[in-house]
């Protein structure tokens, strides 16, 4: 079933809550080292496909496969291959940005000196090699992130789910986001990320656009844009999800 | 086990940074155990007490020295009959004795100022105490068992401990685990390898040393500072306490997979788990007292039965086959409460 460069493939992915269909018969396939843009307004429910992705909840119907595993039996085994980062870059702000890093790297069962090089690699990688004893709850959101992204990368996932990463934050810290995005990628990671900003899917390979619980698009961005006659994926976007009835 | 590990270093750096909390939660067991032993007493002092005689004997004489040197007592001497309703109702005086030699037998009445009714009844009971030391006349002869003095400390600590451990485990676990919900750091644990079971002990044995502290220092100035008698049946005292810290520990967690913010949770466990243990667990008012209905409902209410189970081994020191049923009961209770919330954990899928 698996196929080697696919490391999500998602066939009929279907969840209801009583008469409510969150998610109704979506199919994809995300390819190794790719960064997939999965669009969608509130409500559409990128979120709750996510949660399936990630082994959170089980489909109600359907097939899917994430770094080989079975999301419908091996939802524990997939937690092993991924990594996941919040909308909220929620990390422990009583503890320092070093004790955050190690916490979260022995979760995934990093030994004591895996952790030490890579945490000193990160820590001068990102610059923040002088404020690895600062608590978290004390630097600013751009920095946040960036340890967010550094803690659910630190393992060398297969996939990272990035849900939302950029929300709230400047223009010119999304960009240095990017930038690591884009380097993850290179290093083999293949990068699964939701986004409001409709520019930042403009930086991915291929987005998905999900109206009502299903997918009304899913091409590279320069493939949408010509098939729609646009310059942007934010008029992309307004043509796809004109018809949305869920949502704000 | 590494990861078991970090769980709980995580957690106790948290609790331990988190300056305000940890105060409050150190200090406040000690305070109110504190507060009610010594400053909040149901024992009523400085009774402003009148004496009517309508005729002297040896035996009046006798109660009227006995009043003047009660501690509980102000003796405001003799008056005459005529004149109590006035004293009475100006409130120069709280109570009034009159004693009458009849034939060499003592009858006596007690007039009170019943405007405060628990006070009323306390009076006229140190007054009733004082007339039957001091006539043989009197056919009941009381004998108050376990705390003749009558402290109320010895009273209220039992009931305190019961409050406190409650508000320590229900309170502060539930927040503590709806706080990682609301900020997303839960989300994280989730997504992760690490097994629910894991994540929930992580949370839970944290709070459970932390009580365990509070447990020691309670005991301690229960022991010393309140003077409650010290026996051999301490180790039971302690044993109980922990099976209740871990019932307790039950309904934060409980609470916690039920509801979604921290101020939810503050509620939820103020209102439906701190309320009914001051109210109904016997610890101020007494259970027998209340309408059946309440006695039924305090029956499904932890603190009661642990209330119950200390006063036996604290202030009656009896052995602890005398608790065996409060035991049992606790015990289920624990058992209950931890599989609902296992369950409720788990059912998010």
């Amino acid at each position: 079933m698996k196929e080697n460069d696919n490391v999500i493939s998602v066939k009929g992915l279907t969840k209801r809550f009583g008469d409510f269909t969150a998610v109704d018969n979506i199919s994809f396939d995300v390819k190794r080292g790719e960064i997939f843009g999965f669009l969608g307004a509130n409500g559409a429910g990128k979120t709750t496909a996510m949660r399936m992705l990630c082994g959170l909840s089980y489909p109600t119907s359907g097939d899917g496969y994430v770094a080989g595993c079975d999301i419908n039996r091996q939802a524990d085994e997939i937690k092993r291959h991924i990594g996941y980062m919040s909308q909220k870059f929620s990390l422990y702000g009583n503890l320092s940005l070093e004790e955050n890093l190690k916490l979260f790297a022995t979760i995934y069962g990093m030994t004591d000196e895996e952790i030490k090089a890579s945490s000193k690699k990160l820590f001068e990688e990102l610059e923040m090699d002088s404020m690895r004893d600062t608590l978290v709850k004390d630097i600013p959101v751009g920095w946040k992130q960036k340890l967010a992204f550094a803690t659910a990368t630190i393992h060398r996932p297969e996939v990272v789910f990035l849900d939302e990463p950029t929300g709230g934050v400047d223009p010119a810290t999304r960009r240095k986001f990017w930038e690591l995005i884009y380097k993850a990628a290179s290093e083999g990671m293949t990068i699964f990320v939701t986004t409001h900003y409709l520019d930042e899917a403009e930086y991915c390979n291929r987005v998905s656009i999900m109206v009502d619980g299903k997918i009304s698009a899913l091409a590279s961005p320069e493939v949408l844009k010509e098939k729609y006659h646009v310059e942007t994926m934010d008029e992309v976007f307004r043509i796809v999800a004109k018809d949305a009835i869920r949502g704000e | 086990m590494a990861i078991f590990q970090s769980l709980i270093k995580k957690e106790a750096l948290h609790v331990v940074r988190d300056t305000r909390t940890m105060v409050i939660t150190l200090l406040m067991p000690l305070v109110l155990l504190l507060l009610f032993g010594f400053a909040i007493s149901t024992e009523v002092n400085n009774i402003k007490l009148l004496a009517v005689v309508e005729r002297h004997n040896d035996a009046t004489r006798d109660i009227l020295e006995r009043l003047r040197v009660n501690d509980y007592f102000t003796f405001m001497g003799l008056s005459a009959a005529s004149e109590v309703e006035r004293v009475l109702r100006s409130g120069e005086a709280d109570a009034a004795l009159f004693l009458k030699d009849d034939n060499g037998e003592i009858k006596s009445q007690i007039i009170v100022d019943a405007s405060n009714a628990s006070a009323a009844q306390a009076i006229t009971g140190y007054i009733r105490g004082v007339i039957t030391g001091a006539t043989t006349f009197d056919p009941i002869i009381n004998h108050t068992l376990y705390n003749p003095q009558m402290k109320s400390s010895y009273n209220f600590v039992p009931g305190i401990m019961g409050m406190i451990f409650i508000l320590i485990c229900a309170i502060i676990t539930s927040v503590s685990i709806v706080r990682e919900k609301e900020r997303g750091t839960m989300d994280l644990l989730l997504v992760s390898p690490v097994r629910p079971v894991t994540i929930m002990l992580g949370k839970l044995v944290p709070y459970f040393m932390l009580s365990c502290i509070i447990l020691a220092a309670m005991l301690t100035i229960s022991y010393t500072v309140l003077g409650l008698p010290m026996s051999g049946n301490v180790f039971d005292v302690i044993a109980i306490s922990l099976i209740y810290i871990v019932l307790s520990l039950s309904i934060g967690l409980l609470v916690s997979t039920v509801v979604d913010t921290q101020l939810t949770a503050l509620i939820v466990s103020a209102v439906a788990f701190m309320l009914p243990v001051i109210m109904l667990s016997g610890m101020i008012f007494p259970i027998d007292n209340m309408p059946v209905i309440l006695q039924w409902v305090s029956c499904i209410i932890p603190a009661r039965w642990y209330t119950e189970a200390m006063r036996k081994l604290m202030i009656e020191q009896l052995d602890i086959s005398a608790v065996m049923k409060e035991i049992v009961i606790l015990v289920m209770m624990t058992v209950i409460l931890l599989v609902a919330a296992v369950k409720k954990f788990n059912s998010g899928k």
